[in-house]
């Protein structure tokens, strides 16, 4: 029985690797339309406001370990990073990038090297700028909280593996009255935010970031695919919901 | 080089590890854990790459006598203080157990104490800037849950056990729940797979 599971799992991610491929190879077949996420919208205009006016953007990478089942939302929050430090490289203040975890610290201090590189401000990139605060959730919290309030910082944008303190970061982020935007893969982080963050991004919305801030073709196929397997799941739940309800009626 | 080198690698690793998880023979596991424990030494390694940034950071802080530099000067102090101590006593020793016990944990532990007033202020607040009948409906939940789990000392709500309790906790809060933790599983799987084809490379280069 493990192993028809396993064997089920694998296929699953295979059959998801293909989908993504086949999609991609079509092309221009697969238009880009998705539903408006406001808070992307928000963020876009809060990064222009920023470099407008001189002032810090901060990306807050939360906490969660490099090598656990969590890393997916630390890469989706890089691809974050990446992308809107490539619009806000050229600013008087360069972007700042903090986390609680040391590998994630040295992949935020490559992905803002690179977004500097691409956006042809490598003068301005300054190693210090991708940060790590403390190496457990609440050390990495406390440390963060004085960067949001004495660095200039207009935007803070909240993506990555955070546990319940980042309640505090984001209470801080009003405080010092910034924009916030924040995402994570946690529910009790997720509900946290709701209540605290001007934007949060729920459930999927998080690994959505790339589609929405321009990452690349691959993102936009991610979504249709992602899609197609959301369907395929509900099409499952369903199946199965009705056979045990059969199986308790015959 | 590097352009190709590294992609390559990653993904050659990437595959071998999830090989190695799905079809776990002798040989495909003992590559498996050989990588993942390159992994661990590696992140190791970073932490002294990590420690040591944050120990520049606030050298910085202190040279260019930015704001909060007494801070910067009592984190480095302490840095350097504990970093003396584990070296020379070892990390099991009574006085690093000691200065863990007595310093960390009660300073985490009050971190943690602020959190739930910053969560009650956070709930008065979400009215204030989220005016619509989600945030209402997000309001009302927490206010039940809360309800529902804390203990009342002198009566009990009737319906609650038998009606308000299963029907919040156990089949509203915890279907939505699960659907958005399917949505988070689907973007973790996809996340993942971009890495392995080289489409995402959080590890540099583009």
């Amino acid at each position: 029985m493990e192993q028809i599971s396993t064997l089920a799992g694998f296929g699953f991610i295979l059959f998801s690797g293909i989908l993504l491929l086949g999609l991609f190879l079509l092309k221009d077949r697969v238009k880009a339309s998705f539903r408006d996420i406001p808070a992307f919208v928000k963020l876009n205009k809060s990064l222009g406001t920023a470099v407008e006016d001189g002032s810090r953007i901060h990306f807050s990478l939360g906490a969660s370990d490099i090598t656990s089942s969590r890393t997916a939302a630390s890469f989706a929050s890089l691809g974050v990073l990446r992308q809107s430090a490539e619009l806000s490289a050229s600013s008087d203040k360069p972007p700042l990038a903090t986390s609680g975890n040391a590998p994630l610290s040295i992949l935020s201090q490559d992905s803002l090297k690179t977004a500097h590189h691409i956006a042809g401000a490598d003068q301005q990139y300054d190693a210090t700028s991708g940060r790590l605060m403390g190496i457990t959730p609440f050390s990495y919290a406390a440390g963060t909280i004085p960067a949001i309030y004495d660095e200039d910082i207009s935007v803070n944008v909240l993506a990555g593996g955070f546990g319940t303190e980042v309640g505090l970061l984001s209470d801080a982020a009003e405080r010092a009255d910034s924009f916030t935007l924040a995402g994570t893969d946690a529910l009790p982080a997720q509900a946290i935010l709701y209540a605290s963050a001007n934007e949060t991004l729920i459930g999927e919305e998080l690994y959505a970031s790339g589609a929405y801030l321009n990452a690349g073709r691959t993102h936009l196929v991610s979504l249709y695919v992602q899609d197609i397997l959301r369907w395929l799941i509900i099409g499952a739940l369903i199946v199965g919901a009705g056979m045990k309800l059969l199986a308790g009626l015959l | 080089m590097n352009k190709l080198f590294a992609p390559a690698i990653a993904i050659a690793t990437g595959l071998l590890v999830l090989f190695g998880y799905f079809f776990p023979n002798d040989t495909l596991n003992g590559v498996r854990i050989t990588i993942v424990q390159w992994a661990v030494i590696l992140a190791g390694a970073a932490v002294l790459v990590g420690v040591s940034n944050l120990f520049f950071v606030h050298l910085k802080k202190i040279q260019n006598k930015e704001k909060g530099r007494v801070y910067s000067l009592f984190l480095i102090v302490s840095l350097l203080l504990s970093l003396v101590l584990g070296l020379l006593l070892g990390t099991n020793s009574s006085v690093m157990q000691g200065v863990f016990s007595a310093i960390i944990l009660p300073v985490e532990s009050s971190l943690l104490a602020i959190m739930s007033v910053t969560l009650i202020y956070a709930g008065i607040r979400l009215l204030g800037y989220r005016k619509d009948i989600m945030a209402m409906v997000f309001l009302a939940f927490a206010l039940v849950a809360m309800l529902v789990a804390a203990p009342l000392p002198f009566f009990e709500l009737p319906l609650m056990d038998d009606f308000i309790r299963p029907l919040v906790v156990g089949v509203l809060a915890t279907s939505g729940a699960r659907g958005i933790l399917l949505g988070v599983a689907l973007g973790t799987l996809l996340t993942g797979i971009r890495v392995l084809i080289g489409s995402d490379r959080p590890y540099g280069g583009k």
